[in-house]
């Protein structure tokens, strides 16, 4: 369906990635957000606070993350799209009811703005170091998807996207921003709202009889007050969506949760990608630190290396076959991120041996200088 | 349908998830008594099921969601409130019921408590208090009474416990009565009451614990907790909330303690848009469906 225009503030902006995610997640219909102040993410709430009861929606600050996390949810269950905004330590709050959405098959964003850690770390400064915790943070499994966009403009279009994904697979969307991305300002062009287009939740048409909230991929979603009188819990749970707690339903379950998003993966993943033909390198990377990255690239380029770029725009589900098909032809891959080293492990574990693997790592509270991983791709050339 | 002339149908079982049955509670437990007087409470404000939901928390109170046949949230633990406080104000026709436990809605949850009471969400929480972690074996809850005896403090409790209807008065509560599951009808009819108020209201229900408090404090079974509370029951309606602390196999007041108006946070919100906004505000009600 097309997005209402309502929410639709169309026209050519000059907004900051905090500012242009509140816009992306109004386009895309959001009308309930639920958060608690942190640095740097808390502009996205101010802005949904200052637009939300103009377009028929509602903005509470609750009184701690884990209560937005799942006051959040409720809002989802009572009919509204919704969202939460936080940074590392509300993340690391907001990890419970991330296992909930997931368990429950709650469609709904989670926004992380991230920043240095672990604790308090760096309130005001970048880094990228929650990446393995937007993918394994809650217990038990589960999979989740993970969107990272390297600019406002990408701030707002792919927050559309998450949005779209949440209703499409039932699942919670981790929006992974990072503090530069967050408070860099450039041009953001919001389209006409027939221009853009948003999944529908994917509400039940069956009777209330015949209604089984669990018994596909989502497909089967009710709202409170419907008469449908439907039970949802983050107990272990069958079709009906009763508790039942043995070994072959839990098989059951958690196999179909995990299995809704691998088996989509293909469809799911999203990259960019430029100069792969003839490179002997690769430079993956994502978030504020791909355009860093471009830069050591170009400088490669000009040098006569043969170096390529991909840029992960969904980090998960991570994109192993596109990965695995360039070890394949490749002889090394070189990956630049604000942390210690998490996604470079991925790319290592996809590459399985066929080409080699560089980390290029940053403790955060800034971004890389270009050149040292300018002399990683030279370096990287070299093997 | 509920035909109530039908004397060999159980008046409640048209509330009930027929098919969840039998329910895990304990021989003795006061829990099913509560969600008896709960549906009977249904059937007296005769209030419109379909907009009804009922959110629970974790613990053996957080099971009530899963047996009722109402639109049901079986949430996290002490999350029961923030979860309800989302569904009423994304879909604020709905009747929002949270149904849990002390340990729940007090401990892990108390945070929650006291905010949702202070912004005078209109939520109708009744709190099952059996004065410990019952599901997890008996531990010492922030309601326990000082020299009770509980798996965690085998020696006997010995830090204060919450008095939860002051608590949630100090809060902002509009509503607030306690009851034992001996006051099956005042029960009921404080539910009744709730559901009329518009606002937090807060019905405490002291229930037994047979297996793990009755037992260990060596109070008797079931029915001799059904005795105590008759004999050691108080009404005093309009008591001051702070005269009502519970002590170990002391008085317990019971009644309905306040009953008060102010505005709700949706009516509060609502205000506020209108005199800043003016026609800018567009009110959430109006909002477009979500499922195209």
């Amino acid at each position: 369906m097309k997005a209402d225009p309502h929410g639709v503030l169309t026209g050519t902006h000059f907004l900051d990635g905090d500012h242009a995610c509140c816009e992306g997640a109004l386009a895309a219909g959001a009308r309930f957000a639920a958060g608690y102040p942190i640095t740097p993410s808390t502009e996205v709430v101010e802005r949904f606070a200052a637009r939300v009861p103009t377009v028929g929606g509602t903005f509470i600050q609750m009184e701690d993350e884990l209560a937005a996390s799942i006051a959040l949810q409720g809002g989802v269950w009572g009919g509204a799209k919704a969202f939460t905004v936080t940074s590392g330590p509300g993340f690391s709050l907001m990890m419970e009811h991330i296992g909930y959405a997931a368990m429950t098959e709650t469609p709904c964003v989670f926004v992380d703005v991230q920043r240095g850690g672990p604790s308090t770390g760096l309130p005001t400064l970048p880094a990228q170091a929650d990446m393995m915790q937007a993918r394994w943070g809650s217990h038990g499994d589960y999979e989740i998807i993970a969107l990272c966009p390297n600019s406002p403009q990408e701030c707002f279009d792919l927050t559309i996207k998450a949005f779209n994904f949440a209703e499409e697979y039932r699942v919670p969307v981790m929006f992974m921003m990072d503090e530069v991305v967050g408070h860099m300002t450039e041009k953001v062009v919001i389209p006409p709202a027939d221009e853009i287009e948003v999944t529908p939740r994917k509400h039940t048409h069956k009777s209330v009889e015949d209604y089984l909230p669990y018994a596909t991929n989502g497909d089967e979603m009710a709202h409170a007050g419907e008469g449908y009188k439907f039970h949802v819990t983050g107990l272990t749970h069958d079709e009906r969506g009763y508790p039942n707690m043995t070994p072959p339903v839990q098989d059951k379950l958690v196999r179909r949760l995990q299995n809704k998003i691998r088996s989509a993966a293909d469809r799911i993943c999203l990259f960019e990608e430029e100069r792969l033909h003839d490179a002997d390198v690769v430079v993956v990377s994502y978030g504020i630190t791909s355009r860093v990255a471009q830069r050591a690239i170009d400088a490669a380029r000009n040098r006569g290396l043969r170096v390529g770029k991909l840029r992960l725009i969904t980090a998960w589900p991570f994109p192993e076959k596109k990965i695995a098909d360039l070890a394949a032809h490749v002889k090394a891959f070189v990956v630049p991120e604000l942390n210690l080293g998490q996604m470079v492990r991925e790319v290592e574990r996809a590459a399985n041996g066929k080409a080699k693997t560089f980390a290029v790592s940053h403790a955060g509270g800034g971004v890389h200088n270009p050149d040292e991983i300018l002399n990683a791709i030279v370096e990287a050339s070299r093997c | 349908m509920l035909n109530i002339l039908d004397d060999t149908a159980n008046p409640v079982e048209p509330f009930l998830r027929s098919d969840r049955m039998p329910h895990i509670w304990c021989p003795g437990c006061g829990i099913g008594t509560t969600v008896n007087s709960f549906a009977r409470a249904l059937i007296d404000s005769k209030i419109d099921l379909e907009s009804l939901a009922l959110v629970s928390g974790i613990g053996c109170t957080g099971r009530v969601a899963g047996y009722v046949k109402l639109d049901s949230f079986h949430t996290t633990h002490g999350r029961a409130i923030p979860f309800a406080t989302g569904l009423k104000l994304a879909n604020p026709k709905l009747n929002v019921v949270v149904y849990s436990g002390d340990g729940d809605l007090s401990a892990i949850g108390g945070n929650h408590l006291i905010h949702a009471a202070r912004r005078n969400i209109d939520l109708k929480v009744i709190c099952v208090n059996n004065l410990i972690y019952a599901m997890t074996g008996g531990q010492t809850a922030p309601t326990t009474p000082g020299h009770a005896t509980t798996s965690t403090n085998p020696y006997g409790t010995f830090e204060p416990a919450f008095n939860l209807p002051h608590l949630v008065e100090a809060a902002g509560a509009v509503y607030v009565a306690r009851w034992t599951t001996f006051h099956v009808r005042q029960l009921a009819r404080s539910i009744s009451e709730a559901f009329q108020k518009k606002g937090f209201s807060f019905i405490e229900v002291i229930s037994p614990c047979p297996t793990l408090y009755q037992r260990r404090n060596k109070m008797g079974d079931g029915l001799d907790t059904m005795k105590y509370y008759k004999e050691k029951s108080k009404i005093k309606n309009g008591a001051p909330t702070s005269e009502v602390g519970l002590t170990l196999n002391g008085e317990i007041v019971v009644g309905k303690f306040v009953d008060r108006d102010r505005p709700d946070y949706q009516t509060m919100m609502r205000a506020q848009y209108v005199e800043i906004l003016g026609e800018r505000y567009i009110e959430e009600s109006e909002m477009e469906c979500v499922c195209g």
